[in-house]
């Protein structure tokens, strides 16, 4: 039995000045799959990101999601049919507390925000499911802390929190776990292993670690092009990957 | 619920400038109501610009633009009363809903083709639309041109509210900036306010969010156009004489450095910004000291320049950061 | 139409244009390579004209008087950079416009301490305070054709310094990806005191040359950096073509649509309401089409490549 593809990424191009960074790219992403991208520096990994998320256009090919062409969708409006991302350099609002900045994030998708009058901070239809959230990243403690003041690896942790709140169908997560400790990563990893029940997931990650221990399928992406997409078992033992990527890093 | 000592002194403030005209005839001298009442317009204009500036990081300069519309529609509906006997145009609730409906509207058009634009570009383009309302003025031989018109006859308010009286109109300018200070404390704690301040907070997030902040800052920039125009009608009303000057882009910085000087991340800055400014114009153009046959009071400004520099520089958060329980940082 | 009164308002728009350009030059390098809001350019192009006003007094001659304005423009600049403006490159353009309108305050009542309210006149020179005949029967004031001249000249030799010297090599590096000549390992802080003097030099050449035709006066700079700034939007902030364009754009259309537009207007209105109207909608043209610009490219036309904010 074949489980239905949630994204379907077509012969995707991008150019920067003649250059390409996205190059006749093609992927699936599976429902309920958690579906990891990895790829040297350089390789297109990031730009394939806002490409997905209408943060920039795309020169040529298409994205479907949940059967739906993107082609005429704003960014805002893919974050609105279930496209959530987390960003690889943390961009949060840093003078709200943790909690401002998940309520936020909810609110967006409460209907429009054109009320003028009514105070919002207490408002439970923002902070009940706010909160939940919090909690499911560890974050709850931290809810009334300013932003700012939060360790490197809490803003991570706020940034999946904030793309959670969205409620989304597929979440895009571009290097999670980038500039965090050891132990940092080890607890985002449980998070994600728990997230990878309940979200169908893309993850961009450089930590091959996490990479194998969580995916279900790995594309591996150099320069621009998908040279191979299978399970974590398929992918070690690939001759072009071990060529093109894991046998520089080995 | 108990009261921190910054709303004490805020409220202490309300409480003097609620008694001013009393306390001014107990003194003998009337010349401060008319002072205060013309920083408390300017208060109110600038309350609505630092919804713009301190909350939704829009820095628009050509804000006096707005005060200019209402306060236009003041004098030119006075002057078709006057020469033309056309009477309706001196009723005050007509000239008080098309000064705000003028100003919401220009700001509309401007805000629609100014915002599509960033940073600098902006801060220019609001500055030279404002530009071309004033050089618009300037042009309109009708209305005065640089000369500017003459208000025989203020507002008329049909016996509810007689603006010829001063006290009465002191306390019509008093009454609407505890309004319009009330309607920023809501619109900033609403759902809109927390668009406006995410917008200005990182946009970036705000897209990948779902929001698209275009139309929610075109809103807050209408809105602060229409609190604006009302400004100008008061304006009008109180000065019996409207001219380009009003309009002219220096005005709209002078505007700016009362939100600077107050500071941008309180309610009450932008009250506070105009009280130091006028206060400061009045101050330094009085000192006594003279050096070389020459009063340093007439040259206020050559301290007053490099004092904004300072500010700027050293005290970014303005009057606002000397009162207690101020924030740290930006 | 009066065809000779067409050819002498395009000269003058020209003349206004490159007036125009000399500012925007100096005023647009600074925005794109320091992505700086100065707004006391102004006062630059002010303080041109006074010193200009005054070395022609001491010495009794314009020309050897503009010669001793240049680099004490120069020097003004990079003293008001060194003193005020460098520690506001790091902050926000809030900050950069507070702070430059703080010095205009200082520049105009500085120069009202200093030359008195009442405005100065700066002779000209017999050979430039005549008239020339450009095309037969059409005389035409030699130093507006001088400052022509000048601005031509002026206009080709940045355009050389910007695209073939090291200086301008490092000019549009700054321009379009500011991170990179830190990399390249300059010393950014010169290279902006530099560009800072350089922008001032121009702005006081142009002030000098405006103060004999217009006249010099405390809040001369103010009208006509306005102006500036709507030359550098609609060319594009960091571009010295984009500034050329737009001020010669700008110049002619400002000028010949002063002069023709009432018999314009009045061949589609009424003429009373033609001779109300021209004065306003005249004067409104340029930002009309500023608005025009903009709302097609709101980058202006020519944006530096990699400016994408």
């Amino acid at each position: 039995m074949t489980t239905p593809d949630l994204l379907i990424v077509e012969n995707l191009v991008k150019r920067y000045d003649g250059l390409l960074a996205t190059d006749d790219l093609s992927l699936t992403v599976r429902q309920g799959e958690l579906h990891a991208i990895i790829g040297p520096n350089g390789a297109g990994k990031t730009t394939l990101i806002k490409q997905l998320t209408g943060e920039i256009r795309s020169d040529a090919g298409r994205v479907i999601f949940a059967g739906q062409n993107l082609k005429r969708v704003s960014e805002p409006g893919r974050s609105h049919i279930g496209l959530a991302r987390s960003f690889q350099i943390t961009s949060l609002f840093q003078n709200f507390t943790v909690l401002e900045n998940v309520c936020l994030a909810v609110q967006a998708h409460s209907g429009h925000s054109f009320r003028f009058w009514k105070k919002i901070n207490n408002d439970t239809n923002l902070t009940e499911p706010a909160l939940t959230i919090l909690q499911h990243m560890g974050l709850e403690q931290r809810a009334h802390t300013v932003t700012s003041s939060l360790s490197h690896g809490e803003q991570r942790q706020l940034e999946i929190a904030v793309a959670l709140a969205t409620k989304p169908k597929l979440l895009l997560l571009d290097e999670p776990m980038a500039g965090m400790s050891k132990e940092d990563s080890e607890t985002l990893i449980e998070h994600l292993l728990e997230l990878k029940n309940r979200y169908t997931i893309l993850l961009i990650e450089h930590d091959m670690d996490a990479v194998f221990s969580l995916a279900d399928r790995i594309s591996v992406l150099v320069y621009g092009r998908a040279i191979a997409t299978g399970t974590p078992d398929e992918i070690r033992n690939n001759e072009d990957v071990r060529q093109a990527y894991l046998g520089e890093e080995a | 619920m108990s009261l921190s000592s910054r709303q004490v002194i805020n409220a202490a403030l309300l409480v003097f400038l609620a008694a001013l005209p009393f306390l001014t005839d107990w003194v003998g001298d009337s010349f401060y109501t008319g002072l205060v009442a013309r920083i408390l317009i300017l208060a109110i204009a600038a309350l609505s610009l630092n919804l713009l500036i301190g909350y939704g990081g829009m820095v628009s300069f050509g804000h006096a633009a707005y005060i200019g519309i209402g306060a236009y529609v003041v004098g030119i509906g006075a002057f078709h009363a006057f020469e033309d006997g056309i009477d309706w145009m001196l009723n005050g609730y007509v000239q008080l809903v098309a000064a705000i409906l003028g100003s919401a509207v220009i700001a509309l058009i401007i805000g629609a083709i100014s915002l599509r634009t960033r940073g600098v570009y902006f801060i220019m383009i609001t500055m030279a639309f404002s530009q071309m309302l004033y050089f618009t003025a300037v042009g309109v031989e009708t209305y005065g041109a640089d000369d500017g018109l003459s208000i025989y006859s203020r507002s008329d308010m049909l016996g509810l509210i007689d603006l010829n009286e001063e006290k009465s109109l002191y306390y019509l300018i008093y009454v609407s900036l505890l309004i319009v200070l009330y309607l920023m404390h809501r619109l900033v704690g609403s759902a809109f306010g927390n668009v406006i301040r995410g917008s200005k907070s990182n946009e970036a997030r705000m897209r990948a969010i779902g929001f698209s902040p275009y139309k929610y800052r075109l809103t807050a920039f209408v809105i602060a156009g229409a609190i604006a125009g009302y400004a100008g009608f008061l304006m009008a009303n109180l000065n019996d004489f409207v001219s380009p000057d009003v309009m002219h882009w220096t005005r709209s910085g002078d505007l700016i450095i009362m939100i600077l000087l107050g500071g941008m991340a309180s309610l009450f800055g932008p009250l506070y910004g105009a009280l130091a400014f006028l206060m400061l114009e009045e101050l330094l153009s009085s000192i006594p000291l003279t050096v070389g046959g020459l009063r340093v009071g007439e040259y206020w400004q050559l301290l007053f320049g490099p004092l904004l520099i300072l500010v700027v520089l050293y005290a970014r958060n303005g009057v606002d950061s000397f009162l207690p329980g101020a924030r740290k940082g930006s | 139409m009066n065809w000779l009164l067409l050819l002498e308002q395009i000269l003058n728009g020209f003349q206004l244009g490159l007036l125009l350009f000399l500012l925007a030059a100096g005023l647009t390098l600074v925005f794109g390579i320091m992505d700086m809001v100065n707004l006391a350019h102004g006062s630059l192009y002010m303080m041109g004209a006074y010193f200009c006003a005054t070395f022609t007094g001491w010495t009794g001659s314009f020309l050897l008087g503009a010669l001793l304005t240049l680099p004490a423009v120069f020097l003004l600049g990079i003293i008001v950079e060194v003193v005020a403006l460098r520690t506001l490159y790091a902050r926000d353009h809030l900050d950069q416009v507070m702070a430059t309108f703080g010095l205009i305050l200082f520049f105009n009542e500085a120069t009202r301490l200093i030359w008195g309210p009442i405005g100065l006149v700066i002779p000209l020179p017999d050979f430039l305070n005549q008239t020339v005949e450009i095309i037969p029967g059409a005389p035409y004031p030699a130093f507006r054709l001088a400052i022509i001249i000048v601005g031509f000249l002026i206009a080709g030799l940045l355009y050389l310094i910007v695209s073939r010297t090291k200086l301008g090599m490092l000019i549009r590096a700054g321009a379009s990806n500011r991170e990179m000549i830190g990399a390249l390992g300059i010393d950014i802080r010169l290279l902006f005191t530099l560009v800072f003097g350089l922008g001032a030099a121009l702005a006081g050449l142009a002030g000098l040359m405006a103060g004999p035709i217009l006249s010099v006066e405390i809040g001369m700079g103010e009208g006509i950096l306005i102006l500036t700034l709507v030359v550098i939007v609609i060319g594009g902030i960091g571009s010295i073509k984009g500034a050329f364009i737009a001020a010669i754009l700008i110049g002619l259309i400002d000028t010949v649509g002063r002069s023709f537009l009432p018999e314009i207007l009045d061949l589609i209105l009424p003429s009373q309401t033609a001779a109300t109207a021209a004065p306003a909608i005249s004067s409104m043209m340029i930002y009309l089409l500023m608005a025009l610009v903009l709302a097609i490219k709101p980058q202006g036309l020519f944006p530096p490549k990699g400016v994408g904010r």
